[in-house]
């Protein structure tokens, strides 16, 4: 029924990923001493920025974005401000729930606002993407039988996933072993990576194997 | 037989509470005990192979005439030994770097408080963890020890200092002054000490004197390691020490035997001043022996590591007194070199004599114990030796050969020591498993009795008569009785089960038998819904559909999570990380449904299932009733982020700077009194709505009384204090306040049985409630110290808000709304500053109104204070059901029912855990004490359930 869609989604997804793969392996070749615990932040912000830009490309190459009434340079840089805005306080949002959570308020600021700005960049801006910097959409999207479309359900998977991810991830921090992961915030944004990339995976497959119930109200 | 859920749930609970004390006897090890009578005169071994010789069975030479041991409680190592030992302790640090002294860092065992180490001290065996729970009354020690050889011996002994000794010790001292110990005072404790000492220094008439220090282990409760108060009691101590040494230097007459003078501590203090588990600093104490004696040192060498118990058998030695029979120390062998080899030897067999008189009684094989056989193989050729020497030969070869032999001692001694140090760790596993076999069949049938228990009725049917009268349950009492007698007789090691008496045991087996069959029958009864079995949700079987909302999914993985968390030692030492995580979840996910329920209703067409009933309300106060609404999850989740930097527990955080510290110091004061007089009026103003006139009054008056004991105490300060006053105990204040809670607590029950009694009245009922409710908040408000009264105020704030605007809102069903106060109230367990290492139990309450120690108060307030969090959820649970019994008559049954499931599943999940786990590294210092404190837990909620089930009770008396 959504072949072509979703054979676009696994394709979009196998670009990101490898955009992913990509980011973690460029910076090796180009900043001494790089690794994944070590200079992690480098790490954060090199595969956030990539995600960030394959994305952003991606989606509107496929124009997914909703279609805009106007075609103003004005409206698109106001579009184009308002999702910068959204972003930022998306990831001001992050970093207060993180730090509700039990993270240090002033301590290790950086590093929680570095995980809020990896989740903000795996959740929100693909979030951009789809809806657009609309957020009656993004309610509707979010609450329980919203997704109008293949890319909404899609959506909503990942971003799942991606939070499930990280909230996982800060199960092994209070355990004594020592090991160079459980640095606060290492596990939490590989916790959130590897939920990410789960969602890559599991959300087309999920999709193709439950397209018989999946009806949707308009499109 | 039909029995309502909470008669159903509260007679589990109870049970398993017998259950897991059953467990409890058998996991904590007896300590290693010899057979020989306590205290009776043992005939000393005579020395290897010199029958003939006429002072053959006696004891050398003692090595020192007087010994004064003076104990620092809680002087931690490195307040010697460490870089700012310079600083600290001038005198002794200089005695240590060139004096002629000996200096050693004594191993504490867990659990490191002061009574059980005076006891490992005096008898040298290390007392089992149980020690501290069964003798928080310290009766006098039964069990052969140096102090009571030292009397059988005829020495003089004088001691000041904690009481603990005199009643440890009652009758030994010649002349004593104990001092008690309450925490806030720290200087006269010590000064009721020290004004003894230019006196009795001067007196000729003893032998042996003790003094026990108790400032600094104050100090170190008050305000930690690094307070600026530690440095002025360590120099006084310095200052002490230097005064006993040269009243023992100008005392000294040639040709007679020196003096000793032993400095000592009973256990360090960790990184936060608390004591009682087993991190580096709480468990190295130093040991300085000074007596010139010795050689002269003359730079500082790094301390050997030895165990705390190894100074008994050399004082027992050095002072020619016998070993205590139960010790596991070994002689300190530096300390006797410089007496004559034969003398040397003769020791180290006196002690190797009596391990293996002790190994011989605690281990069935030990002639297989390696340490065993080294010292007959050594006993041997000092026999050799001592014929050689008594022949006359004075060749090097005789003192190489007694030096070998001196070796082979010293090997076999440590061998043995570390044997029987093991062997305290044996378990009686028979009542072990017999404990954990009833507590799973609760917890079987508790699981199997859920359909019925959560169905509207919430009754449940238990076929008792089929079960006691079926054929099996006969054919199983037999079988188990012949299980018992086959393990009882063939047991090596004592059984505590075995011991029992045969009534007792026979009901056991019955009750056992009874339950087996029962199960069985609700078994086959269930087996065609075997669907239901599956679906182990208490949440779903109530409603009719069967799709798990997110928050549902998340209180079950929750709770399941929780107890698989238990697994690990570090989730249990950071608990309270877990709960708090948990607690965040669970105030963003409602935060989500709150979200969904008004967002939906104002966008329309989402709403298609339910009608939602304020519609009909006024336009205005739906809309600020929603942002209220919407408010809270953030609100609540905000006052956790603050509580939690209140009190900082655990292990590996528990160093870091908290509020609480920051509240507590000095300059500091007036911001705590201004919280706490703040924190006193919110809490009246959120307790008294549904009070009655009188219980306002009293609510009032009690409140400005726990103020006024707290200022009499000296924690916070009061406008019209007199400044000359002292410090008192502020018993007045703190009975003051006992009256009016007692009175409240009248009014409250009064109510309650007027509504049951007379008027079949629901508001009445719920008035007399919520007034036992305040009292108890008004109790927990004087028992909590004042930087903890926050933690109060936000729950009483957290319950308010969370009843008006959530679960009312929301329709939680009583399952969900019990399973979150259980998580609230073990969060707030935390919040107030517990954790599961005994250490942070909070003593201090044994003297809220109270001029000395009496053991049943203080037990009961000890444990309303430290589960303060978790009763007052659970007690806000009965009220907040109760008075929800319009929407659901059958709520309260639903609540104690999950009340009793979510506290048993980890309580069994835990037992299990502690069984397999038993021979961890961290059995003693982690498990152990969390396994008591689900024990504690069990108990209290059954206590809670009990309450549960005579309002329910009174419900259906009221509706009859």
């Amino acid at each position: 029924m959504w072949d072509h869609e979703i054979r676009a989604m696994v394709s979009t997804h196998a670009i990101i990923a490898a955009s992913i793969v990509v980011a973690t392996v460029v910076p090796a070749a180009l900043v001494p001493d790089f690794s994944i615990y070590g200079t992690h932040l480098v790490w954060l912000y090199s595969v956030s920025g990539a995600v960030v830009a394959v994305s952003v490309a991606i989606f509107w190459l496929l124009g997914i974005s909703p279609p805009t009434r106007k075609h103003s340079l004005g409206y698109k840089l106001s579009r184009l401000f308002r999702s910068c805005l959204y972003f930022f306080l998306s990831c001001l949002f992050f970093h207060t729930v993180v730090v509700l959570y039990g993270a240090p308020l002033i301590d290790s600021a950086l590093e929680t606002f570095s995980l809020a700005v990896l989740l903000s960049s795996l959740t929100t801006v693909r979030c951009l993407c789809v809806l657009g910097p609309n957020v009656q959409a993004w309610i509707r999207v979010f609450s329980r039988h919203g997704a109008m479309s293949v890319w909404d359900t899609c959506l909503q998977i990942m971003v799942a996933l991606t939070v499930l991810g990280a909230w996982m991830g800060a199960f092994p921090i209070p355990l004594d072993w020592e090991k160079p992961w459980q640095v606060w915030p290492i596990s939490c944004s590989l916790g959130a990576m590897l939920g990410y990339l789960s969602g890559l995976v599991v959300a087309p497959m999920w999709i193709h194997y439950n397209r018989k119930q999946l009806t949707y109200k308009c499109k | 037989m039909k029995v309502r859920s909470s008669t159903f749930a509260s007679l589990i609970l109870i049970l398993e509470v017998l259950g897991v004390a059953l467990f409890l006897r058998g996991f904590f090890p007896v300590p290693v005990k010899s057979s020989l009578s306590s205290k009776s005169r043992q005939n000393l071994p005579a020395e290897p192979l010199s029958v003939g010789s006429p002072n053959s069975s006696h004891i050398p030479q003692p090595l020192f005439k007087r010994v004064v041991i003076m104990l620092v409680d809680a002087l931690r190592e490195d307040f010697v030994f460490g870089a700012n030992g310079r600083t600290y302790m001038p005198y002794t640090r200089h005695l240590v770097e060139r004096g002629s002294t000996l200096s050693y860092v004594a191993k504490a065992r867990i659990p490191t408080v002061t009574m059980p180490r005076i006891k490992a001290l005096t008898t040298g065996s290390i007392p089992g963890f149980i020690d501290v729970v069964m003798n928080l009354n310290s009766p006098s020690l039964l069990e052969d020890n140096l102090i009571w050889q030292a009397k059988t011996a005829g020495k003089k002994m004088i001691f000041y200092g904690d009481e603990t000794w005199v009643r440890l010790f009652p009758k030994h001292f010649m002349e004593y002054d104990g001092t008690t110990s309450f925490v806030s005072d720290y200087i006269e404790v010590d000064n009721n000490v020290t004004r003894h000492l230019d006196s009795t220094l001067k007196r000729d008439d003893w032998d042996i004197l003790i003094l026990h220090y108790l400032g600094l282990d104050h100090i170190g409760h008050i305000s930690g390691p690094h307070s600026s108060m530690i440095q002025p009691k360590l120099l006084e101590m310095d200052d002490i020490l230097k005064k006993i040494h040269a009243a023992l230097i100008s005392k000294e007459v040639e040709g007679s035997l020196p003096y000793l003078l032993v400095l000592c501590a009973d256990h360090g203090m960790s990184e936060t001043g608390s004591h009682g588990g087993s991190s580096e600093p709480e468990v190295n104490t130093p040991l300085v022996l000074i007596s010139p004696a010795f050689k002269r040192k003359v730079e500082m060498e790094k301390p050997d590591e030895i165990e705390q118990v190894d100074l008994t058998p050399t004082l027992a030695l050095a002072l020619g007194l016998p070993i205590s029979q139960n010790s596991v120390g070994r002689v300190i062998a530096s300390v006797l070199e410089e007496s004559s080899l034969r003398d040397q030897l003769r020791f180290l067999h006196l002690n190797g004599h009596q391990l293996s008189c002790l190994l011989k009684d605690s281990i069935p094989d030990y002639e297989k114990e390696a340490g065993f056989e080294q010292y007959r193989v050594a006993e041997k050729a000092h026999g050799s030796w001592v014929k050689r020497y008594l022949e006359g030969n004075v060749s090097e070869v005789l003192t190489n050969m007694g030096k070998k032999v001196l070796k082979q001692y010293l090997e076999a001694l440590s061998a043995m020591s570390s044997a029987l140090s093991k062997q305290l760790g044996k378990y009686d596993l028979y009542s072990m498993i017999a404990g954990m076999v009833f507590v799973f069949q609760l917890l079987l049938l508790l699981l199997l009795a859920m359909p019925e228990a959560l169905s509207n009725s919430a009754a449940v049917d238990l076929p008792v008569m089929s079960a006691l009268l079926s054929l099996p349950f006969y054919l199983l009492c037999l079988l188990l009785a012949s299980v018992h007698v086959l393990v009882c007789t063939s047991a090596e090691s004592s059984c505590y089960f075995c011991s029992l008496s045969w009534a007792l045991v026979f009901a056991a087996i019955a009750f056992t038998s009874a339950m087996s069959c029962l199960l069985l029958a609700m078994m086959t009864r269930r087996s065609p819904l075997g669907l239901k079995l599956h679906g182990k949700s208490p949440l779903k079987i109530s409603s009719t559909e069967w799709s798990l909302s997110e928050l549902d999914v998340l209180l079950l993985a929750g709770t399941a999570g929780h107890t698989l968390s238990l697994a690990a030692s570090s989730f249990v030492e950071e608990e309270h990380q877990t709960w708090y995580f948990l607690l965040s979840t669970l105030c963003l996910v409602v935060f989500q449904d709150v979200c969904r329920k008004y967002f939906r209703e104002k966008r329309g067409p989402g709403g298609e299932e339910e009608v939602l009933p304020y519609k009909d309300n006024p336009k205005e106060e739906l809309y600020s009733e929603k942002w209220l609404a919407l408010a809270t999850p953030p609100f609540v989740l905000l006052c956790c982020r603050l509580l939690r930097s209140l009190n900082q527990t655990g292990v590996q955080w528990a160093h870091l700077p908290d509020l609480g510290h920051w509240l507590n110091s000095s300059e500091h004061k007036l911001v705590l009194s201004l919280l706490s007089a703040l924190c006193l009026v919110f809490i009246y103003f959120l307790i008294q709505r549904r009070c009655s006139l009188v219980s306002k009054v009293a609510l009032a008056l009690g409140l400005l009384g726990v103020y006024s004991y707290r200022s009499a105490v000296g924690n916070v300060l009061f406008p019209w204090q007199h400044s000359g006053r002292n410090m008192s105990k502020g018993i007045v204040e703190a009975r003051f306040v006992y009256v009016f809670v007692l009175g409240i607590l009248f009014t409250g029950t009064k109510d309650l049985l007027r509504s049951q009694i007379i008027t079949a009245d629901a508001k009445l009922k719920n008035r007399g409630l919520w007034e036992i409710y305040s009292g108890l908040v008004l109790l927990i408000s004087l028992l909590f110290r004042p930087h903890n009264l926050p933690v109060l105020c936000s729950c009483l704030l957290v319950q308010t808000l969370m009843a008006q605007f959530i679960w009312k809102k929301l329709h939680y069903d009583a399952a969900q709304t019990t399973i979150m106060h259980y998580w609230f109230g073990q969060a707030f367990f935390y919040f107030q500053g517990n954790s599961n290492s005994i250490s942070t139990v909070d003593i201090s309450v044994w003297f809220v109104g109270l001029d000395n120690y009496i053991e049943a108060p203080a037990i009961f307030l000890t444990a309303l204070s430290t589960y303060a969090g978790p009763l007052l959820w659970a007690c806000h649970l009965v009220c907040y059901l109760s008075s929800e019994r319009n929407r659901s008559p059958a709520a309260m049954g639903h609540g104690c029912y999950c009340l009793a499931l979510l506290r048993s599943v980890p309580a069994a999940a835990y037992i299990v855990l502690v069984t397999v786990l038993r021979y961890h590294l961290f059995i003693w210092s982690v498990f152990s004490p969390k396994l008591l404190y689900e024990a504690m837990h069990l108990l209290l909620t059954a206590g809670v359930c009990l309450i549960f089930n005579t309002v329910e009770q009174s419900h259906t008396s009221a509706a009859a």
